[in-house]
């Protein structure tokens, strides 16, 4: 229980893949006379087999992956060895060509599996990293509920907006309609913010709107509370107040959604993790699972 | 002079419409000319109840093994078809029957009763037959006018209405539902009589307070009022005139309806104003009837739903046979070749009616049941007979055979006696069981888990009631004695006699107490000798949250856990801190009487639960027993104090438990966990349990709660007590001996299990198109990848049947549950209750 792909069942493939490691460098050793040590000894033949057998097998967990039947050991034991055992594909791979490096086919071969492997460690860290932090940012809420709840509040927003004077409100709702999240795969992993609000400036020679960055919500945040020293009215101030409540319980919600929104299984679909621009969207972006595995929840009969 | 007929049939639905073409068919047959029946019903078509299926809900023919014997014809087939079929009987049999004619009273005796209708109308007959479900009539408004056009009491298609002005009676959840599914194109009124919406679910709740405060919301609530009066001028635009009493006085109101959702009224006080009597207070209990579904007032039968028939083919089938009965043919009913069959292994005399007279004098308990209820409870039950190995059992064997062979080309196979040879074993410990036994004849040996002596249980008693009373694993080891005649009893059919007679539920709970004494105290005393101390043992039933005792409190008594699940929490600083949770089976304030007088812990159920409470005279006598297990008692006292105060000096394993407590794993035996510091939402679980249960994944991984970086995903627990097998009509939910709650292939759609599961994890589902194999995917890109959606079939006949789908745990599959062995990186993980606290010191390593 509770036990992460490295730990499992006390690293026994880390075992495995030190004596894998072991043995190629044993191996390696016994390479010599005349010749340098290269791929085409009888070492070096036999390193690259066990290097062509490891690299078939290891593709091999794409399909245990996906037989969902299998008596073959758990997934997480395939993980694990496969972690394990593909790092020490570097060792045995490097001792197959023994530092042979040039500008030829080889050594392209070399590099683009060095690639592969490093990759795989990449993996392996986003693993370890992100589940936590997703779980947090979530605290323990869904993104459904993430985003119905950034829904009811846009409409609190919209609500509260439509009792105050016309700069502030049309300002509010342009808040609202121009909340930018996600956007392409570099967005989403940047958490980029393209937000945006529409100022009127009544000062101005023909009172045009502006449209001016909202980073992180904070400049329509600023407007309201700045607003709130100059209300005209009796009744203002309380609207104000509510207004940049709301205002900010959307930015921390804003900045959990633009953190953690996407899940990582969505990065298999990155068109569907895109959420669409959150403009008036008439049904919620958090909505749209990854729409493979329907909702086990009892719902509506469609007949 | 009221007329007057035979039979009187009161409900049109398939019971009742079955009696009728028999009678229409005896008539016939006879060549009378004026029908000597009539049969009548509330409602204004026949088969209320199916009429109000969805369209095209699939309609089951189960169960598989009973042959329909009725003059209406019956198959499988949609809403519409089974329907259709009857209209064109009705008509082809011209069944003399009086629809939109509620029966208000019957009053009289066999050959004289006075069948009266709400319009006045009286009928005589000579006998009565009720079968008019479990429904019961909604409620009425109570108000004159209250059967006027435009006054209806169900809505069958809210889009039917559309621009109207429309008053909807009543605040519960139908009312709500109607009324915001109304609002959507009409302006609705809601009249509710209080001064809040106090007896809807908490969502409804909040969908009507929103809709009621938005503006552009054509819904509006008149609060504190009543109907007092409703006319109708059918000359106006909006036709209906109601007088409403509002708390500021009359008013009145011009709509085009009004839509009242009031409840029914449940037929029980209907059933017994005619003098029949119920045997129990209990709500589910059910008339006592006899074998021809005669009530206690001679010439009025029972039969259907009411008598406890849930099935359609039951319930058509005792139409056929009532009729049959009232006109003096003596038949044998549908299920007799079944009862054939079931004592078909037996030695010398095996006629059934006979055979099942011997049985019912032989059981103390049973000789109190009615015989209708005994002949169910034999039908449901599987009959077992131990032979000594060799010719005799071999030839049996062969008779068994011989009799299975002639059922080869039926779709379901019919249940007969089960064979096994003496010594066999009936049940060890570990397995999972629920069925009841009654030992018939011979005798059978229980040895318990913890102990080389066995005991033997001779003819007329039982054994196996504490796995049917707590949902727990079986405690012993069964075998099978000398020439032994078993009568193993489901726990449905169980649960239900037991609701519906008190000298049965008495006699189980009695011996039950008994052998809960002896296996926690006096192994070797003979319930005789526990007789006192067990009278003056008390059930005591529990509420989810309710205290069995407080800390601090000066303890008096012990409680043995039958059933559900027991949280103790002592008081710090910090508040309330959990430090131990108890299941069935287990002891609870057990160190009150051995030592520390003063309640250092509260303990709470968590679920519904049930518990024995010893108290402190009857503790000493006990342990005063030359026999008594002191020993082991004080030494698990000792463990569990020592297992508290470790849990106690870990407050944040405290509030784990607690959550995993509120969100009902008490009740659990086997639930799925997700460890969110390692899941990475691949949702490999999901496609792993798509790809294993015909495309549909039983578990949903995004939902539900989480604490402390543990997720508790939707995903069923085979719960101890499984809320879902409570009410399913074809008892296709069971329990595997190895523990899992399944769903087979006989389900009827019904949906009973879907609404009745507290965690939301059973769906109606239709079966997805098959999918092509990996290779073919891969190279020749066919059809839907391994984990995706495959979609489903064209919807329309047959295509669109839904049936039930829950997780089974894999029950089919070597490997243990795919959704476990797919997860890459070891989050998910399924575990029952013995590994929680495991589970949770390791959280908190």
């Amino acid at each position: 229980m509770r036990e992460s792909v490295l730990a499992y069942r006390g690293a026994r493939y880390l075992w495995w893949a030190v004596a894998l490691s072991a043995g190629s460098i044993a191996l390696y050793c016994t390479q010599g006379g005349l010749q340098r040590p290269n791929g085409g000894s009888w070492q070096g033949y036999v390193l690259g087999t066990v290097g062509a057998a490891l690299i078939v097998w290891l593709t091999l967990l794409g399909v245990r992956k996906r037989s969902y039947r299998s008596t073959l050991g758990a997934v997480r034991g395939w993980t694990s060895a496969h972690v394990y055992l593909g790092m020490a594909l570097l060792v045995v791979a490097t001792l197959h060509c023994a530092g042979h490096f040039g500008w030829n086919v080889h050594t392209l071969a070399y590099v683009l599996m060095s690639a592969v492997v490093l990759s795989g460690v990449a993996g392996l860290y986003v693993y370890f990293r992100n589940p936590t932090l997703i779980a947090d940012i979530r605290t323990g809420g869904s993104r459904a509920a993430l985003f119905a709840e950034l829904f009811e509040l846009d409409n609190q927003a919209r609500e509260l907006a439509k009792h105050c004077d016309a700069v502030t409100g049309s300002l509010v709702k342009s808040s609202i309609e121009r909340t930018t999240i996600g956007g392409s795969v570099l967005e989403q992993l940047f958490a980029a913010d393209r937000s945006r609000i529409l100022r009127i400036d009544p000062n101005a020679p023909n009172a045009a709107a502006v449209l001016v960055r909202n980073t992180d919500q904070q400049a329509a945040i600023n407007y309201v509370s700045d607003r709130l020293t100059q209300a005209e009215k009796r009744a203002e101030p309380s609207v104000l107040q509510s207004l940049v409540t709301v205002l900010c319980r959307r930015q921390v919600i804003l900045r959990r959604a633009g953190q953690g929104g996407a899940d990582i299984c969505d990065v298999d679909h990155p068109d569907q993790a895109c959420f669409a621009d959150h403009r008036q969207v008439p049904e919620m972006p958090g909505q749209h699972g990854s729409g493979r595995v329907p909702d086990a929840c009892p719902r509506v009969d469609d007949g | 002079m009221a007329d007057k007929f035979q039979v009187v049939i009161v409900g049109a639905g398939p019971a009742g419409l079955s009696a009728a073409a028999r009678a229409a068919e005896l008539d016939s047959k006879h060549g009378r000319a004026r029908p000597s029946y009539l049969l009548l019903d509330g409602f204004g078509l026949p088969a209320k109840t199916i009429q109000r299926y969805q369209k095209g809900k699939p309609v089951m023919d189960e169960p598989g093994y009973l042959d329909i014997r009725s003059d209406l014809r019956f198959s499988a087939g949609t809403r519409e078809q089974v329907l259709a079929g009857w209209v064109e009987d009705i008509r082809r049999l011209r069944i003399n029957a009086r629809l939109s004619a509620t029966v208000s009273q019957i009053s009289g005796q066999r050959g004289e009763f006075r069948v009266a209708l709400g319009d006045g109308t009286v009928y005589t007959a000579e006998h009565v037959v009720l079968a008019i479900g479990l429904e019961g009539n909604p409620r009425k408004i109570g108000a004159t006018g209250e059967e006027l056009e435009g006054v209806q009491y169900q809505l069958d298609d809210p889009k039917e209405y559309a621009e109207e002005k429309i008053l909807v009676v009543g605040a519960g959840d139908s009312a709500i539902e109607n009324a915001l599914a109304l609002a959507q194109q009409n302006d609705v009124w809601i009249i509710n009589r209080g001064k809040e919406f106090s007896r809807t679910k908490e969502a409804n709740l909040t969908k009507v307070l929103a809709a009621l405060n938005d503006t552009s919301c054509r819904l509006q609530c008149y609060y504190e009022t009543r109907i007092s009066r409703i006319t109708r001028d059918p000359g106006r635009s909006r036709p209906l005139q109601v007088t409403l009493q509002t708390a500021a006085g009359d008013e009145v109101f011009e709509g085009d309806r009004i839509i009242a959702r009031l409840g029914a009224e449940p037929p029980r006080r209907f059933v017994e104003s005619i003098g029949i009597t119920f045997p129990s207070e209990r709500r589910d209990a059910l008339p006592a009837l006899s074998q021809t579904y005669e009530s206690n007032v001679p010439g009025i039968y029972i039969i259907g739903s009411l008598a406890g028939y849930p099935l359609i083919k039951q319930a058509m089938n005792q139409g056929y046979d009532v009729i049959e009965v009232i006109n003096g043919n003596q038949i044998r009913p549908a299920d007799y070749p079944l009862l054939e069959r079931q004592f078909h292994g037996l030695v010398g005399d095996r006629d059934p009616d006979s055979t099942l007279q011997r049985f019912k004098q032989i059981v103390p308990m049973f000789r109190e049941l009615n015989a209708l209820a005994f002949r169910e409870l034999i039908m449901e039950s599987e009959v077992i007979v131990a032979y000594p190995a060799g010719e005799e059992f071999e030839e049996v064997r062969r008779r068994m055979e011989a009799l299975r062979a002639a059922d080869a080309g039926r779709a379901r196979a019919r249940r007969a006696t089960r064979v096994i040879r003496e010594g066999e074993v009936i049940y060890s410990p570990g397995e999972f069981g629920t069925s009841f036994y009654t030992i018939v004849a011979g005798e059978v040996s229980v040895q318990p888990a913890d102990s080389a002596a066995s005991v033997p249980l001779g003819r007329g008693e039982f054994f196996g009631e504490s796995s049917l009373l707590s949902g727990r694993p079986r405690a012993e080891r069964v075998v099978a004695g000398a020439g032994c005649v078993l009568v193993e009893t489901p726990r449905r059919t169980m649960i239900k006699l037991m609701s519906s007679n008190e000298e049965l539920r008495a006699g189980i709970d009695w011996i039950f107490i008994v052998r809960e004494l002896q296996r926690h105290f006096v192994p070797a005393a003979n319930p005789r000798e526990l007789r006192d101390v067990a009278a003056r043992v008390e059930v005591r039933q529990y509420r989810p949250g309710q205290v069995l005792f407080k800390e601090g409190e000066t303890a008096a008594s012990l409680f043995v856990l039958r059933s559900g699940n027991v949280s103790l929490s002592r008081s710090g600083p910090a508040g309330q801190r959990l430090v131990a949770q108890l299941r069935a089976g287990q002891l609870v304030g057990e160190m009150g009487l051995m030592g520390d007088a003063v309640r250092r812990e509260t303990a709470s159920a968590t679920v519904a639960s049930e518990a024995l409470e010893l108290k402190r005279p009857e503790f000493i006598a006990l342990c005063r027993r030359p026999d008594a297990r002191l020993g082991s008692l004080r030494r698990d006292a000792a463990d569990r104090s020592k297992d508290i105060a470790r849990m106690a000096v870990q407050p944040e394993a405290g509030a784990l438990i607690d959550f995993m407590m509120s969100e009902g794993l008490g009740e659990a035996t086997n639930v799925l966990l997700i460890d969110e510091t390692l899941c990475v939402g691949c949702d490999n679980c999901e496609k792993a349990c798509a790809e294993t249960h015909g495309g549909l994944s039983r578990l949903n991984r995004r939902a539900g709660a989480t604490f402390a970086h543990v997720h508790i995903p939707v995903a069923c627990r085979h719960c101890e007590q499984p809320h879902c097998m409570k009410d399913c009509p074809p008892n296709s939910i069971r329990r595997s001996a190895s523990g899992e709650v399944f769903i087979d292939d006989t389900c009827i759609g019904c949906g009973n299990c879907q609404s009745n599961c507290p965690y939301g994890v059973i769906r109606m589902e239709q079966a997805p198109t098959p999918k092509a194999g990996l290779l073919q995917w891969l190279l020749l890109g066919r059809g839907p990848g391994p984990g995706e959606h495959a979609g489903h079939g064209a919807h329309g006949e047959g295509g669109g049947k839904k049936t039930a789908v829950k997780c089974d745990a894999c029950i089919g599959l070597a490997n243990g549950p795919a959704c476990v062995k797919a997860c890459p990186t070891g989050a998910a993980m399924r575990i029952g209750p013995e590994r929680y606290i495991d589970f949770i010191e390791k959280a908190h390593r």
